[in-house]
């Protein structure tokens, strides 16, 4: 049986970063220079990164898809980021952002990691402040803060809406910043735009290189460093109607894997609860309303069962905030998890609205007769306008209609406290990753996390692991290379080979559809067994049936939609069977079998109180579960109560 | 409803493109564009040919990848508002839409409406930054910043460098979206000690990429997604002036 070393320092938690960084082995800057990362992905982790350890002085190539970096989909995180600075004097302290984080997720991270996280956050807002990122501000000219999901302080630092945007320019400043540079030998980061990255490359057991199709050529091409780092984000598109943009897609985390990089927590999927619902079977993606909303709007459903009253004709007696309802203190700033249930089971009960009754409320009539129109268009406005551009509404006169859809999956690689994975060399960082989240993550942290793993951590602890070892030399010349991309070729030649009759798009859809009804927001023994053989023949036709149309040799964007299909239909058997082995309930991963009679999650620390972490064996063996222990010594392991 | 769709279609950056007549059926009013061109998209690949290959990728209108010319306009009728998440409400049945590229020299077509915008990145890299390692950061406190300047920055911050405001413009001039960082990163106190490097450094970048020059027509500000005010273009302006006449001795 494999074990798994998290690695974390010894001593008192709060002692941890700091004995870690004092540790550790030191590169002198003249030998950094003879260091070369390869960092693929260029949101807030990865272009954090990236910019970051060329400051410091590494070779660094980086990587994207897309055209420029600043595409990447930290761009669309709306509401905010979090940080322990307690500028409001509300009771905050790292220890209570590590506490609401440990708890929000359920008490399934691992502590170390999570206190560094709250540990770093500060610095982060420091960090941004002095590069440009215009955050929202008092009259008085001080940093102005809200409160998201999970939390009864006010520690969110914003940027009107689009806090993800402006934190990305300013991680996408930094890396032009050190393009600018020139890369190679004059220092900086060499930039390698519109490369979508096809396997890794190991030698001797240690993470050298990858292999990339330029997307405009379409050639592949190699790439050989002393150290690879994925921040390439997370996989809620599997379900194919998701939050995340288009191009967001695992197969660099899934490629990984099949190479010896375990996958843990496949099953920890967050499912946001305030997005707009689903208008058709033509439906490409689900836009967010972002969290912050419901710190002023109530979410509410009415009390009979099949209202066709419009909103406004339902008297107040008749409307249902249940969410004020069942959870008194935290209202309608309960977790996400816990808010996208409540809406599901509303519409269970044949409460919900708008077309096919999937949808509830989100309504602000009583915040602007508080506050003025002017004052909730300052704080929403941009929302507000993009709600009506959507649906056609508007919702300054009539609710917003609101339904959870995937968003964030807290599942990923499984690293130890140095964000390095299975394979020695390769990191992962981000949403990439399964570290800080637990079973579910709270609102604002995500953007918390990639700045912190990009500026702060993987710099740290990405050196410790070059300096303390001799790499034999290895470049693109090396046969395991040209194993690589013979592979990577064989690959591309089998999908344009099939020839068949569907789109990509319609076999993405299906196996959308078929996770999203049986491993979506809750989930149980027979629709896991079911999906998971689903899957397989779905996969199964996928090969014999799918038409990708154009040659390998060009821009073909149906090729490049293919590969990542292909690889969501490998992760998505991982992910109901992820969820079937989990037979308790926790933060987002309910298990209906699992729960109390009101329908809260039951969880069982006695036997699942660990990460699953899953370990590739080959095409024709399923994956062997290994599992990293949690323990808690600074907090006790308690029931979740946002009551 | 039903449309007549007339696109440009061009398999590669040299080669000759042309324009292609499609039929878009039974098309939902609550279709946003880009998903009825995807519905065009599946019906041609389940034919074996190739799909119209266009850019885009949050479908949110903040990534800045959606890029259509649509009936002319950059980014079709609707004021503020991205390609994709323009809804089909905003059409007839029966109508024909043309769609097409950026069209600018500094925007060279790759394939069908796909272009390349590489040149905003490399006018970045030449100023759009301050330079401030990580870890080098003061407490964010430490500054106060006041609140309309704040304000300002922002709303020129909200940039998404899709490039209509090029598209747009009969000069194919970038001076919209280099007024935007300059005056981003201007209006703040954290601004200021690169203040005059930045805005020499974009500005001969910009010419260096074959836009054109500014000559006050606006069609930038009136295609802009986020509605980015041409006053910035002046603030451009005024700075660039002073930096090119100031010395500090």
């Amino acid at each position: 049986m494999t074990h798994l070393d998290a690695r974390e320092p010894a001593g008192q938690l709060e002692d941890k970063w700091d004995s870690f960084r004092f540790d550790e082995k030191l590169l002198s800057p003249s030998n950094k220079r003879k260091f070369r990362i390869l960092v693929v992905g260029t949101g807030l982790a990865g272009g954090g990164a990236a910019a970051t350890l060329a400051e410091q002085g590494y070779d660094v190539y980086c990587f994207s898809h897309h055209d420029s970096p600043r595409r990447a989909h930290s761009v669309a995180a709306q509401g905010g980021i979090n940080a322990a600075k307690n500028y409001q004097e509300d009771g905050d302290s790292v220890f209570r952002l590590f506490y609401d984080t440990i708890k929000g997720g359920d008490f399934r991270s691992r502590e170390s990691n999570v206190y560094r996280l709250a540990q770093v956050s500060s610095n982060i807002i420091d960090q941004c402040v002095a590069q440009g990122v215009p955050f929202t501000r008092e009259y008085g000219g001080l940093l102005a803060n809200r409160s998201f999901g999970g939390a009864q302080v006010s520690r969110t630092f914003y940027c009107r809406g689009q806090t993800g945007q402006q934190l990305l320019l300013g991680a996408y400043a930094a890396l032009n910043r050190q393009i600018a540079r020139g890369g190679g030998r004059k220092g900086g980061v060499t930039m390698f735009y519109r490369r979508e990255l096809l396997d890794i490359v190991t030698v001797e057991g240690q993470a050298r290189g990858i292999v990339v199709r330029d997307m405009v050529t379409g050639q592949i091409e190699r790439y050989a460093g002393h150290a690879v780092v994925l921040a390439t984000g997370g996989y809620s598109n599997v379900f194919y109607l998701s939050t995340n943009a288009m191009g967001s897609n695992a197969t660099a985390a899934w490629r990984a894997h099949r190479r010896g990089a375990m996958f843990a927590n496949p099953c920890y999927t967050q499912i946001h609860p305030t997005c707009i619902p689903v208008a058709g079977e033509h439906q490409s993606k689900l836009t967010l309303m972002s969290e912050s909303l419901r710190n002023d709007g109530r979410i509410w459903a009415p009390k009979r069962k099949g209202e066709t009253r419009r909103a406004r004709d339902i008297p107040e007696s008749e409307r249902d905030y249940y969410l004020e309802r069942k959870y008194p203190s935290f209202g309608n700033l309960a977790p996400r998890d816990i808010a996208s249930r409540a809406a599901k089971e509303a519409c269970d009960e044949g409460r919900g609205v708008g077309p096919g009754g999937r949808g509830v409320y989100l309504d602000f009539a009583d915040a602007i007769n508080r506050l003025g129109k002017d004052a909730i268009s300052e704080r929403y406005g941009n929302l507000f306008e993009m709600y009506q551009r959507i649906t056609g509404e508007n919702p300054y006169e009539t609710p917003f209609r609101i339904y959870p859809a995937p968003h964030y999956t807290m599942g990923g690689l499984w690293v130890d406290y140095h964000c390095m994975t299975t394979i020695p060399g390769l990191f992962a960082i981000g949403e990439a990753n399964f570290s800080d989240h637990g079973a579910n993550r709270l609102g604002a942290s995500a953007l918390m996390q990639g700045l912190a793993d990009g500026y702060f951590v993987l710099p740290a602890t990405i050196m410790p692991y070059l300096a303390g070892q001799k790499l034999s030399a290895v470049d693109e010349s090396h046969p395991a290379f040209k194993d690589i991309e013979g592979q990577v070729n064989q690959r591309v030649e089998k999908l344009l080979a099939v020839k068949g009759k569907r789109s990509v798009a319609s076999f993405h859809r299906e196996l959308g559809r078929l996770l999203w009804t049986k491993c979506g927001l809750a989930r149980e023994k027979k629709a896991l067994t079911e999906a998971i053989s689903e899957v397989k023949a779905l996969r199964g036709e996928f090969w014999e049936n799918v038409s990708v149309p154009g040659s390998s040799g060009s821009l073909n964007q149906a090729l490049e939609e293919a590969f990542r299909v292909a690889d969501y239909m490998e992760l998505g058997e991982l992910l109901c069977r992820d969820a079937l082995d989990r037979e308790e309930s926790c933060g987002a991963h309910l298990r209906t079998e699992h729960q109390t009679d009101d329908g809260e999650a039951v969880r069982d620390d006695e036997d699942y109180c660990y990460s699953a972490a899953w370990d590739w064996k080959d095409e024709d063996t399923p994956q062997e579960l290994v599992k990293e222990e949690l323990v808690f010594e600074s907090v006790k392991l308690a029931t979740r109560s946002y009551k | 409803m039903n449309l007549t769709l007339k696109v440009w279609r061009q398999p590669s950056k040299s080669a000759e493109g042309s324009i292609q007549t499609y039929e878009a059926k039974d098309v939902s009013p609550d279709m946003s564009f880009l998903e009825m061109i995807d519905v065009v998209n599946d019906t041609l690949m389940e034919q074996g040919q190739e799909p119209i290959a266009f850019e885009h990728d949050c479908r949110e209108g903040i990534c800045g990848a959606c890029s259509m010319v649509i009936n002319g306009v950059a980014h079709g009728p609707n004021k503020a508002t991205t390609t994709c998440q323009l809804y089909m409400r905003h059409f007839k049945s029966g109508e024909t839409i043309y769609i097409e590229p950026w069209r600018a020299a500094a925007f060279p077509v790759l394939k069908d409406l796909i272009v390349d915008r590489s040149a905003f990145d490399r006018i970045q890299q030449a100023g759009g930054y301050i330079s401030i390692n990580t870890g080098c950061a003061p407490d964010a406190h430490t500054t106060q910043v006041e609140k309309d300047a704040a304000d300002a920055a922002m709303s020129a911050a909200e940039c998404i460098g899709c490039g209509a405001c090029v598209a747009a413009c009969k000069n194919a001039s970038a001076m919209l979206f280099v007024a935007a960082k300059v005056s981003h990163l201007g209006l703040l106190p954290h601004g200021q000690a690169e203040r005059k490097t930045r805005v020499l450094g974009m500005v001969e970048q910009m010419d260096d990429e074959g836009f054109g020059a500014c000559t006050n027509y606006g069609e930038c500000e009136a295609v802009c997604p986020k509605s980015i005010s041409t006053r910035y273009i002046s603030r451009l302006n005024r700075d660039y002036l002073t930096a090119s006449i100031s010395s500090e001795i």
